[in-house]
């Protein structure tokens, strides 16, 4: 019964740690542009895939890591350079369009070039499962919670300590203002895409030995992201961490007490009940409109 | 002449209607009617919807979870308890209005991005009960739907019926069907537009609380106009059903909810023959990029980027202002 009830939970926070580290991704880049970047989910697509094609061709999995992040990143700034920052006037709804169609693009360059199969990836370390209190947890589980863990202190750390991390909250909070104490925003817009696409790819390859990939698991993962991002409130990287850790417990819970088939579907009713009762999420600010 | 055609809404209308009358001279098989009675279903379904979007200025991310409940509602009626169609259409259309109305009024609080987040999990969760419920819905793998009758009188894109001593295929009537349908839902979105509804709408696209402080009640109206596109949707999903014969889960999910929202703004948001435009554009390409087989999805993001990026404002927008900057400059000369 306990085991059980563990066993869910384990399965929670795993998945939990990867939401929690794409909506990271789009408080990123909303706070630096207050875009929410519905290309999200391509960089975990190709941070797993193109690790993945790297180990075919021979690169040991560091190398092929590595290989799959610069990757991302150049994407990332790809896509802030040549499709966000061309339409800087433009509506929230059209900016919605644009990053979905950016994410057909990578799609659809995505499966031409690794075709439509699903393709798997070792575990980083050893197949034997883990026995915790009845409950079985593989290996990857403790990378996926420790990578997530040092992922989100290095940022706390880059956020609070170093000069260009204090520049892109600066910008978040009063562009004008940060571009008159002489921050160049434009450089801080570029490096919240590459920091977001960073981020994505590296937890598009740690989830990837857990859920397999193929080159269409952007769209969900992207907007479960969104879904995290929300429910912790827009904008807050607390809020991120909660809201995806909560998603996907209460996914796992669902999948595992209820029913799989709607485990999503409960994840997506609890987004609106708790914008019934709290407009900007859990953890979002307050924001007066100004007329 | 044509400053003036490109300002009164009225011959907007009478363009559009002169359209679908001439269009068939052009068509010469089955399949170009189907093409056309499609598209003005998907037309007539964001002529609601841009209601919403183009002149509220509220995103829904989900429109297509309305479309989707009318389409189902319709076939499951019709097929599995033989209820007669038009009666259930109109019923399904109560219905989705209903919940419209019923989940509105608390999703419409939100601003933003949580409006289109809440709208998506709106169309997801109603994505999802279809998938699931099979045996009801036949689920992922779709279901068949009876076609269309009136009193005994079958409406089918198969048979053949005469008309005033001539005869017309059933695609062709198909075609004057949604052809008229489109006709009075431009007409019915432009009186609702020049109405004070309207005009409350358009206060509450400005500026909400400036509306609401001289006395717009922001939230009933946007929750009337809420219900009016889901309306508009349901129908025309019930249209639908009947017209394909045949739907799947996938006319209700995500990435159709973002090609509605899409036609709306790749046409002009605020623009009811723009719209149109947008729904014809967007229900061809597919078509027409099946030729580059593999490399279909990517040429389609590319394509949807490049516009949106250089015509944030729409196609017909843009091209109004074009031809007006060029009227003008000629005037210019010519004084």
């Amino acid at each position: 019964m306990f085991a059980e009830f563990l066993q869910y939970l384990f399965t929670g926070i795993t998945i939990g740690a990867t939401y929690a580290l794409i909506a990271l991704g789009f408080t990123l880049i909303y706070n630096a542009s207050h875009v929410i970047n519905f290309a999200q989910g391509e960089f975990l697509m190709i941070g797993g895939m193109a690790t993945v094609s790297l180990i075919g061709l021979g690169f040991p999995l560091p190398v092929a890591m590595l290989g799959a992040i610069l990757l991302a990143a150049v994407m990332g700034i790809a896509l802030q350079r040549f499709a966000i920052a061309p339409a800087k006037q433009a509506d929230p709804v059209t900016l919605i369009i644009i990053t979905i169609g950016a994410s057909i693009f990578i799609r659809g360059i995505a499966q031409l070039v690794w075709g439509r199969g699903y393709h798997s990836m070792p575990n980083f370390s050893g197949n034997e499962p883990v026995n915790i209190g009845g409950a079985v947890v593989s290996t990857q589980t403790f990378w996926v919670l420790g990578v997530a863990a040092v992922l989100v202190a290095a940022l706390v750390l880059f956020f609070t300590r170093t000069m260009i991390g204090k520049a892109i909250l600066a910008t978040s909070m009063n562009k004008v203002a940060a571009r008159l104490v002489g921050i160049r925003t434009e450089m801080v817009l570029m490096l919240a895409f590459l920091l977001s696409a960073v981020l994505g790819s590296i937890a598009g390859i740690i989830v990837a030995p857990i859920t397999f990939t193929s080159y269409d698991i952007g769209i969900i993962l992207g907007l479960k992201g969104f879904v995290a991002a929300s429910l912790g409130g827009l904008g807050s990287g607390m809020g991120a961490i909660v809201g995806g850790l909560l998603l996907g417990v209460v996914e796992a819970m669902t999948a595992g007490y209820i029913s799989s088939d709607y485990k999503d579907a409960v994840a997506f009713g609890m987004i609106i009940l708790v914008l019934f009762f709290m407009p900007r999420g859990l953890m979002g600010a307050r924001v007066v409109e100004r007329v | 002449m044509l400053k003036s055609l490109l300002h009164n809404r009225l011959s907007g209308l009478l363009l559009l209607a002169i359209v679908i009358f001439v269009l068939p001279v052009f068509f010469n098989n089955p399949f170009h009617y189907d093409m056309a009675t499609q598209i003005a279903i998907y037309a007539t379904t964001v002529v609601g919807l841009n209601l919403l979007v183009g002149f509220a200025g509220q995103i829904s991310l989900g429109h297509a979870g309305f479309f989707g409940v009318g389409a189902y509602f319709s076939a499951i009626m019709t097929g599995v308890y033989g209820w007669p169609p038009v009666i259930t259409l109109l019923l399904g259309a109560v219905l989705v209005g209903f919940l419209a109305f019923v989940v509105g009024r608390p999703i419409l609080r939100l601003k933003g991005y949580y409006l289109s987040m809440a709208t998506l999990a709106l169309g997801f969760i109603i994505a999802i009960i279809i998938n699931n419920e099979g045996w009801l819905t036949g689920g992922p793998d779709g279901m068949p739907v009876p076609s269309l009758s009136v009193f005994g009188w079958e409406l089918s894109t198969f048979s053949s019926y005469s008309f005033l001593g001539m005869t017309i295929s059933g695609s062709l009537a198909w075609y004057w069907l949604a052809g008229v349908l489109l006709l009075l839902g431009v007409w019915l979105a432009q009186n609702l537009i020049d109405s004070p509804i309207g005009r409350a709408l358009r206060s509450v696209h400005g500026s909400e609380v400036a509306a609401s402080v001289v006395g717009v009640d922001t939230a009933r109206f946007k929750n009337l106009v809420f219900v009016i596109s889901a309306v508009y949707a349901s129908l025309m999903g019930s249209l639908y059903a009947h017209f394909q014969g045949f739907i799947t889960p996938d006319i209700a999910g995500f990435m159709e909810s973002i090609i509605l929202v899409t036609m709306v703004v790749l046409g002009g948001m605020g623009s009811t023959i723009g719209v149109i435009l947008g729904a014809v554009l967007l229900t061809l390409l597919p078509q027409l990029l099946a030729d580059f087989h593999e490399y279909e999805m990517m040429m389609f993001g590319l394509i949807l980027m490049l516009t949106m990026i250089f015509m944030p404002k729409g196609l017909l927008p843009t091209t109004q202002r074009f031809i007006r900057s060029r009227l003008s400059k000629k005037k210019g000369e010519q004084a």
